[in-house]
């Protein structure tokens, strides 16, 4: 059974790459601390203030994020060339 | 006047109230259901009782001794001879009830868990604020209720049972509203909070009622009819069946009558105390009026459209505001409104007298009751006296500094004018008034779109502001010229429109030229009088050099207009618009130019100009473009979508070439021949194919139409010049109406394998799949008539289905919306500092400021570079 379960166990983590590398979904990164800092700075806000995307969030799971880990997001915009958007991992 | 305001509310707490604080803020027990004795005189311990406020003028309130006006009201109370429960407080008595240990009054989960939760609360606060602890107190209802003995006690617990509306069963047995204060006096300050109560809000016994707060009687005065007879509150009316049943049920009480009575007075009263608070609780009957009516009690009065917030707060009745039919009128200003003499002759503007306008006002005086005249005048202390014949000359000669008189509406006055729906910034704006005969509010035809409005009945609204203040705001922030640019897109929505355009599409047309008489004819219509022209050596001047004159002098201007057709080789003079210096050197004007929602050439004004200015030079041009009109004449004619004979067989050919494109290609398809587009199943391409092929003929009789139509054929003009209509409908006239779609397809449903009888089963050609080969001017066939109503109903029912449900969707929308801004750092925030949007609509721009939505560097580059 062992053996069973370890390739599709590879099999499910090549797809979850590959839907991550898929031009309908955006870019996600997860800012380091200090960039962190250096956002609320920028914006005079606490880190509360910030969108919010659930922990049990499949993008969460797949870049194993975890609580208050703020996400920088770029997207294509029908406005601007990229758009940046920063939301924070909440739990619950 | 009003007073100051000295102290800010910094927070409102809603708590439950005590029997304790019932009790300290009445000023009288009620007793008795009786109103009046039979002298028509308040009873002492009645509802009406004269403790409780006046409400008759002249009387003085028994409590505080102030008159109508200044005596606020005060509360009693009734005191109920069974406890019933507040039906608002159902959910949460009912929590309360079932979480908790009936015997010992803790909450039904051993100390481990609790302890868990505790801190889990305390988290959520800290992060996610006061209202995320609910969800908590929620799981732990969910989970205590389903304890079966009490982990403290030991006791056995039933399981609660709420039997709709307010009735609680343990087990068939009945909880009464006295077994629940009792048990609900038992549970700690403590647990509420893991309820979901704050202790400080409020007991949860408190939520069954011993004692009931009886409103002042300013809350629900009595009318007197002209009758005499004094017609009662819904409010009263219902607090008299509480008073009378809980009367019974005392008496009742008292001498010992059965179990049974007793718990049915219990259930009246308690049905009555209900309806008290509110009238639609599903499965209660709503009490009602002796005419049958429901009464409206309590939450019927704050409740939805008709309650005090939707009603009386968020929207109000006004003073000095009219309303009428409006109708066009070109002659008038932009920013004019014509307000019909009998509007101006009520509405009023008060003036305070000073040195300056003393003279005038008295002028104002003296020519009462002829328009412009003053109505009423307001001495220093604030007595108002009216202006007759007999009072003017002494009004005349007491007038002086200080004193406001309250004039008539004269010309030149700000006001509001504002159509509904007010979905826009631009449906209100403030207008200058212009007195004029008739009953009809007069408006100028450029700014229908701002409030969306023509003149098929349509009605409008106008407000006269009141002070100085109001009328500065007004002229600053409000005044039409100031909203041309709309900042949904960034482009004029006031602007030339119909006759406007067509008009001026006529007059600056390659060719057309103009002898000296006409162009300063055209002109003074235009109301320029200084115009220099040039004529050429036949004595004309071209059109293009008339439209110079109402430019402004130092403009630039380049761009395209509709005629330009990206690609095509033989370009006309009318491609591109071109204005150096104030003179429009090469294009056409149309609605690309200086259309309403369309002119980019009109946006470049409104930007380099002032608004005087710009108020100006548009007026000019819709009135050269009128003016044009009237003098070259303008006739939509039925000839206009008349073709000449070989052009109409040639129609005729082009589409008998489709029809037998379409039937080789059903026979390829029949045949298997066919290969199937990539995604699509072989009768998806057929299909496909037949729709390109159909409408491509379709566009082959439109440039047919368009290539023989004669130059001054005035449907055309309107067509191209962006008046009204398309090239498309003159097609449809003059050559064929072409395939009908539904919904993205071909007609397909009707009888078994066919829309209508009259073809044969599975018939896959043109004519059976409702291709109208006839133009509607020659008239369709009876099976084209039947397809092109299919195609009619369904885009009517669209329309008419659509319009409510986008309508709400815009409301909520706005709702949720309403209270975002745009912060200094350009993010977008909500009232309490949350970030929505990092960079206003993603790139920062404010679209009321910019090229139609985006900031044209390359421009700006030019022009810097040119200075």
């Amino acid at each position: 059974m062992a053996e069973e379960k370890k390739p599709e166990k590879t099999e499910k983590s090549k797809l979850n790459e590959q839907i991550l590398e898929h031009s309908y979904n955006p870019k996600f990164e997860i800012l380091k601390p200090e960039e962190v800092k250096a956002l609320l700075e920028r914006f005079n806000a606490k880190i509360i203030q910030l969108p919010k995307i659930n922990i049990n969030d499949p993008i969460c799971k797949l870049m194993s994020a975890k609580v208050n880990d703020v996400f920088k997001i770029t997207r294509k915009s029908y406005t601007s060339e990229d758009s940046v958007f920063y939301r924070v991992v909440v739990d619950g | 006047m009003m007073g100051i305001v000295k102290e800010k509310i910094g927070s409102i707490e809603f708590r439950v109230l005590s029997p304790k604080v019932i009790k300290e803020m009445s000023v009288v027990k009620i007793i008795t259901p009786e109103l009046y004795d039979a002298d028509g005189y308040p009873v002492e311990g009645g509802l009406m009782n004269l403790r409780m406020g006046v409400i008759e003028p002249g009387l003085r309130c028994r409590t505080c001794g102030a008159r109508v006006k200044d005596c606020p009201g005060h509360f009693g109370y009734i005191e109920l001879a069974r406890p019933v429960i507040h039906i608002k407080y159902l959910d949460f008595i009912y929590n309360a009830l079932r979480s908790t240990c009936s015997k010992c009054g803790k909450i039904s989960l051993d100390e481990k868990t609790l302890e868990r939760f505790k801190l889990k609360m305390k988290l959520v606060e800290r992060q996610r604020g006061e209202l995320e602890k609910w969800n908590i107190s929620k799981e732990i209802i969910s989970r205590a209720k389903n304890t079966l003995v009490c982990p403290y006690c030991g006791e056995k617990r039933e399981k609660l049972k709420l039997k709709k509306p307010y009735s609680f069963y343990e087990e068939k047995v009945r909880v009464t509203p006295i077994d629940m204060r009792e048990r609900l006096e038992k549970v700690a300050d403590d647990d509420l909070e893991l309820l979901g109560l704050d202790p400080l809000g409020g007991r949860p016994e408190w939520m069954v009622l011993t004692l009931l707060p009886v409103p002042p009687v300013t809350v629900r005065p009595s009318i007197t009819l002209e009758s005499g007879q004094k017609s009662e509150d819904d409010l009263t009316h219902k607090l008299s069946d509480i008073v009378r049943t809980n009367q019974r049920l005392l008496e009742n009480l008292n001498a010992g009558a059965p179990e049974i009575i007793i718990e049915d007075l219990w259930d009246l009263l308690q049905y009555h105390v209900t309806t008290f608070f509110s009238n639609n609780i599903s499965q209660i009957p709503p009490a009602r009026h002796r005419s049958g009516r429901p009464l409206k009690t309590l939450s019927e009065r704050i409740k939805s459209k008709e309650g005090r917030f939707r009603k009386n707060l968020a929207g109000k009745r006004v003073n000095f505001c009219a309303r009428s039919v409006i109708s066009p009128d070109p002659n008038i200003e932009i920013n004019e409104i014509g307000v019909p003499e009998v509007m101006a002759e009520t509405l009023t503007v008060p003036e305070r007298v000073n040195s300056w306008n003393i003279e005038w006002l008295k002028q104002l005086i003296k020519n009462s009751p002829n328009l412009p005249c003053a109505l009423y005048v307001f001495s220093q202390d604030g007595k108002k006296k009216r202006v007759t014949d007999e009072s003017k000359e002494l009004l005349l000669e007491e007038l002086s500094d200080g004193y406001i008189v309250e004039r008539t509406l004269n010309d030149g006055d700000i006001v509001l004018f504002n159509r509904q729906p007010s979905l826009h910034r631009m449906s209100i704006m403030a207008h200058r008034v212009k007195v004029l005969p008739g009953n009809t509010l007069r408006v100028n035809l450029t700014v229908t779109d701002p409030y969306n409005a023509d003149f098929d009945g349509d009605d409008m609204n106008m407000h006269v502001p009141q002070t100085e203040e109001a009328r500065a705001e007004a002229d600053e922030l409000m005044d039409v010229i100031t909203q041309i640019i709309t900042p949904r897109f960034g482009l004029p929505i006031i602007g030339c429109k119909q006759d406007h355009l067509s008009g001026l599409y006529t007059l600056t047309k390659e060719g057309a030229m103009f002898t000296k008489e006409e162009a300063f004819q055209l002109l003074a219509r235009a109301k320029v009088y200084n115009a220099d022209l040039k004529f050429n050596k036949e004595g004309l001047v071209s059109g293009k050099d008339i439209f110079s004159a109402v430019l402004p002098e130092d403009f630039n201007y380049e761009g395209k207009s509709g005629l330009y057709k990206p690609g095509s080789k033989n370009k006309s003079g009318d491609d591109i618009v071109k204005v150096v210096k104030g003179k429009l050197l090469s294009g056409v004007i149309d609605d690309k130019s200086v259309g309403s929602k369309k002119g980019l050439l009109l946006q470049e004004i409104a930007k380099l100009y002032d608004r005087e200015q710009v108020s100006t030079y548009l007026q000019r041009m819709a009135l050269l473009g009128i003016a044009t009109l009237d003098m070259k004449g303008f006739t939509v004619l039925s000839s206009d979508s008349d073709l000449p004979e070989e052009v109409f067989k040639d129609i005729k050919s082009k589409l008998h070439q489709s029809i037998s494109q379409v039937n080789s290609a059903i026979k390829s398809y029949e045949s298997g021949e066919m290969v199937s587009l990539p995604g699509r199943t072989l009768r998806e391409t057929l299909e496909q194919k037949i729709i390109n092929i159909l409408n491509r003929a379709r566009n082959i009789v439109g440039s047919l139409v368009l290539n023989n139509a004669s130059k001054d054929n005035c449907t055309i003009v309107m067509a191209q010049s962006g008046a009204k209509g398309n090239m498309l409908n003159l097609a449809q006239m003059a050559g064929a109406v072409g395939q009908q779609v539904l919904r993205g397809f071909r007609l397909k449903r009707g009888y078994e394998g066919r829309v209508l009888p009259h073809f044969k089963k599975g018939d896959l050609g043109a004519d059976a799949r409702g291709f109208v080969r006839r133009g509607y001017k020659s008239g369709l066939s009876p099976t084209e008539f039947f397809f092109h109503a299919i195609t009619s109903r369904d885009a009517q029912m669209d329309t008419s289905m659509r319009t409510p449900t986008s309508g709400y969707f815009q409301r909520r929308l706005i709702n949720a919306l309403q209270d975002f801004k745009v912060v200094n750092d350009l993010s977008v925030r909500t009232s309490n500092g949350n970030i929505v949007q990092f960079k206003y609509g993603e790139d920062g721009i404010d679209v009321g400021k910019s090229d139609a939505g985006s900031i044209d560097v390359d421009l700006i580059v030019k022009k810097v570079s040119e200075q």
